[in-house]
């Protein structure tokens, strides 16, 4: 297990490597000058060109990769080349709305999601099942801002039992943070829930139908624990993989939630850099997400051995 | 029949589908258990056996099937008028089912020992030390070693005789008065079925369990039942103490259910057809090499299994070669190597002459049509999107025939196998198990090929269809000189279809040579050991008399 571990750490080395190179590579391909607009509209193009050679947009552009990547090792992520404040110290201001809102949206998931999509599976057929998924078309189908504008007009504006939106940190109170987090989460998670709903019902049905089952049924078990203990145990593996692959995607996918809830996250920041091409600003965040990315699936692979102890590794 | 109060009375119980228009599956059956009883549910697929056992336990599929009539009495107590809540407390408590296929009937995710305590836990309100207590009592019970280790093992850490076991001491955990086999030992070797229904009798004796036994198989009910139903279609045909049924049965249905039986006495040798040799096979091996760990490079590798360990055997045309041995001896992982399906590490096959073994994929190619396969499993082994003409076809398309004359061929076939020729435009779901045999025979026939590998070919059907397909293989080898290597694990029929014997223990040959020598009069102890174990060994069941 251990070995595998550090096995799959080492294999991330080089996952690494391409995303960093194939994202400088993209930014640089990728029409817009980052001088231009820091100079803005009235400049001519001596003074561009200073811009550009004061930034070191200038250098070869192997030369330039090896800086950013000698850095990169050194742990400097550089500077924003717009606001001149260190990435490292924007990415961390940001991090916290950003995982806390992913965090709270995942958990609200798999509570929901996951009994939904066992009770439906059971009642297969029967109302319930069908109430469960049609309404599951509708998270996938309408878009996330409307969502969020309708929970806020239910819940902040008519019955006002929540703020309409804005972020504290976990540091300015528990009861502040999580009330403004609620509808966040809920507008974010959706979709994910309908999807793991869905997802969980077709796993369970197939599961469901196994032998074991009805050995537990034989042995005169209650509904609950046949359920529960004996089926989505069973049925755990693509669900995980789809909460986790689901979690990646909402840290990187909250652009909308953020903007409708006025959340300074990473979402907005990501998207501030790409309009004004804020290189290493992009470059350090997508190298984040990518880095998420190989954690989560790690830890997804690592919690298959947990559920299945037919998984080793 | 004793006047004491039975266990279980099943009384015009009838079962049918449900849907709007009900098919009757059970067409009003009686019986009853009398306590410490076997009675024996016989009858081939189709036929409702198992269907009467999932009724009692309430199991039956949802949506699918429901009682509609009669009474199904559990010491008096009505099952069909209970409460879903009061059956599952019977179920574990007083009456408990062991299921067919032992690898798939345990949860995978959870330990023997939890899987076992829940029963406990569900149905009782001991304390957890002593329910573990009595869940290692029963596991001693069931002639488990090291039963501590097993309390804490994955079902996936166990062969599929201590996986029954398993489940014999956890329907017995609670003393039942009614256990439910259904099909116990179907899934087992001949040793460990001996074993398992050594084992069911003797807690039987010791708790005064009443068992309602479904099989397929005579020689199992020769064994163990007291009594026996003999099912055909939903209906009892007739039902009576087993010596009766067995020497003296009254309806023709049953009659010729036990004449399908293969003997276990060797037919007559049939004399050697020709003399020329159409598969040779020298000292094949496969070996398989060891799992690598992180530090292999520096560490001195282990060696490999060898699944088949130094094989040679000879086969002519117009004979028939049985390969016999038990799960795990290696005679499929054989079969795979002489139809070059896998790769063997060393040895040679020749087949006609011609060396095959070393042959890569594109230099193989001018020798696949001469040695053709038949597999297990009917349902599985043909394309469910292709018509029966397709399948028939490909084969002879890809060495060039011309689409008509493969047609018209095929349809020769199917007639020569005994199918109606507008078979050519159906698909495999519209045929039965026996049909869909036929036709897999068929397929490999339309190659025209010297050899065919028949593995486990009969092993999924009905002994009544067993007997119709091992007829229409002994005449087409008869009519076209064909080489048959049949792989099996069923000795009767090996005796009945095989000139030679080869039997196979973990890889290795044990014996090998004319039927008549190896399962009449073997040499090898094992081959000793597997004759003696083979269920109804004593009964000759085509002549209705003990076995003399």
């Amino acid at each position: 297990m251990l070995g595998y571990f550090i096995r799959r750490l080492l294999a991330a080395i080089p996952v690494m490597l391409v995303v960093a190179l194939s994202v400088f590579l993209l930014l640089r391909l990728s029409p817009g000058d980052p001088a231009t607009i820091i100079a803005g509209e009235m400049a001519d193009a001596e003074q561009v060109n200073n811009i550009r050679t004061a930034l070191g947009l200038n250098e070869p552009l192997h030369t330039q990769f090896f800086i950013w990547i000698g850095n990169l090792l050194q742990g400097d992520f550089g500077t924003s080349l717009i606001s001149q404040t260190s990435v490292m110290s924007m990415i961390s201001q940001r991090l916290e709305p950003t995982i806390s809102l992913a965090l709270a949206a995942i958990t609200l998931t798999v509570l929901i999601s996951v009994p939904l999509g066992v009770i439906a599976a059971w009642k297969q057929g029967k109302w319930i099942d069908n109430l469960v998924m049609s309404t599951s078309v509708v998270g996938f189908s309408v878009p996330v801002f409307v969502i969020g504008y309708i929970l806020i007009q239910v819940f902040a504006i008519e019955l006002k039992w929540l703020p309409v939106q804005g972020y504290r940190s976990i540091d300015d109170g528990i009861g502040e943070f999580i009330t403004r987090l609620i509808l966040p989460a809920m507008t974010l998670s959706s979709v994910y829930i309908a999807l793991i709903a869905r997802m969980t019902r077709a796993s369970m049905l197939e599961v469901l139908g196994e032998d074991y089952i009805r050995t537990a049924r034989a042995k005169g078990l209650g509904q609950r624990i046949v359920l529960f203990r004996h089926a989505l145990r069973n049925a755990a593996v693509p669900i995980l993989t789809v909460v986790g692959a689901g979690f990646a995607l909402m840290v990187s996918g909250v652009v909308v939630t953020e903007t409708v809830f006025n959340i300074p996250g990473l979402g907005r920041l990501i998207v501030d850099a790409v309009l004004s091409r804020d290189y290493p600003v992009i470059q350090a965040l997508i190298l984040l997400t990518a880095g998420l990315y190989v954690v989560i699936n790690l830890l997804i692979d690592l919690s298959y051995a947990i559920t299945d102890p037919r998984i080793r590794y | 029949m004793s006047t004491e109060n039975p266990v279980l009375k099943v009384d015009s119980l009838v079962v049918e589908t449900d849907a709007k228009d009900p098919k009757q599956i059970l067409k009003g059956i009686s019986f009853e258990i009398q306590p410490g009883e076997t009675l024996c549910l016989v009858g081939e697929s189709g036929s409702g056996k198992s269907v009467s056992s999932l009724t009692t336990m309430g199991l039956l599929p949802e949506g699918a099937l429901r009682a509609a009539g009669g009474r199904i009495l559990l010491d008096g107590e009505d099952l069909l008028q209970a409460s879903p809540k009061r059956i599952s407390e019977l179920r574990g408590s007083r009456m408990a089912m062991i299921f067919q296929e032992p690898m798939t009937a345990l949860n995978p995710v959870l330990t023997v020992g939890r899987q076992l305590d829940e029963v406990l836990a569900c149905h009782t309100s001991e304390p957890a030390a002593k329910r573990r207590e009595i869940v290692l009592d029963a596991l001693e019970q069931v002639h488990l070693p090291d039963i501590e280790r097993m309390y804490d093992s994955y079902p996936h850490q166990l062969s599929g005789g201590q996986r029954q076991r398993i489940m014999i001491a956890m329907a017995l955990l609670l003393k039942p008065k009614l256990l439910i086999a259904d099909e116990p030992t179907t899934a087992l070797d001949v040793t460990t079925q001996h074993q398992i229904l050594k084992l069911i009798r003797e807690l039987q004796e010791k708790h005064g369990t009443a068992v309602l036994f479904i099989t397929h198989d005579m020689g199992v009910v020769a064994d163990i039942a007291h009594r026996v139903c003999v099912m055909h279609f939903g209906v009892i045909v007739e039902q009576g103490e087993v010596k009766q049924i067995l020497s003296n049965p009254q309806k023709q249905y049953t009659r010729d259910l036990l004449s399908a039986v293969p003997s276990l006495t060797p037919r007559e040798p049939r004399p050697q057809r020709g003399p020329r040799l159409v598969l040779d096979v020298a000292e094949l091996v496969k070996e398989y090499a060891p799992k690598r760990g992180l530090l292999s490079w520096i560490k001195k590798p282990k060696p490999g299994t060898k699944a088949v360990n130094n094989i040679s055997f000879k086969l002519y045309e117009g004979r028939t070669l049985g390969i016999v041995g038990e799960s795990g001896s290696g005679k499929s992982t054989l079969a795979r190597c002489v139809m070059r399906l896998i790769d063997p590490t060393d040895g040679v096959i020749r087949v006609d002459g011609q060396q095959i073994s070393g042959l890569t994929a594109v230099g193989l190619k001018p020798h696949r049509h001469r040695i053709q396969m038949i597999f297990q499993d009917p349902y599985r082994s043909l394309n469910p999107r292709r018509t029966v003409g397709d399948s028939l076809i490909e084969g002879p398309m890809n060495y060039g025939a011309k689409r008509e004359t493969a047609l018209g061929r095929a349809a020769e076939l199917l007639q020569l196998v005994g199918l109606p020729a507008d078979a050519i435009n159906r698909f495999p779901h519209q045929f039965s198990g026996g049909q869909r045999q036929r036709i897999a025979i068929a397929r490999a026939l339309a190659m025209e090929p010297d050899v065919i590998v028949a593995d486990e070919a009969v092993s999924a059907l009905d002994v009544s269809v067993q007997a119709q397909v091992l007829g229409l293989l002994d005449d087409i080898q008869e009519r076209l000189g064909i080489a048959v290597l049949f792989i099996t694990h069923d000795l009767r029929v090996a005796a009945q279809i095989c000139d030679d014997v080869l039997v196979m223990q973990r890889g290795k040959v044990v014996e090998y040579g004319p039927a008549n020598d190896v399962l009449g009069n073997p040499t090898a102890e094992y081959t000793r050991q597997l004759i003696e174990v083979a269920p109804g060994r004593s009964w000759d069941f085509a002549n209705f008399s003990p076995a003399g």
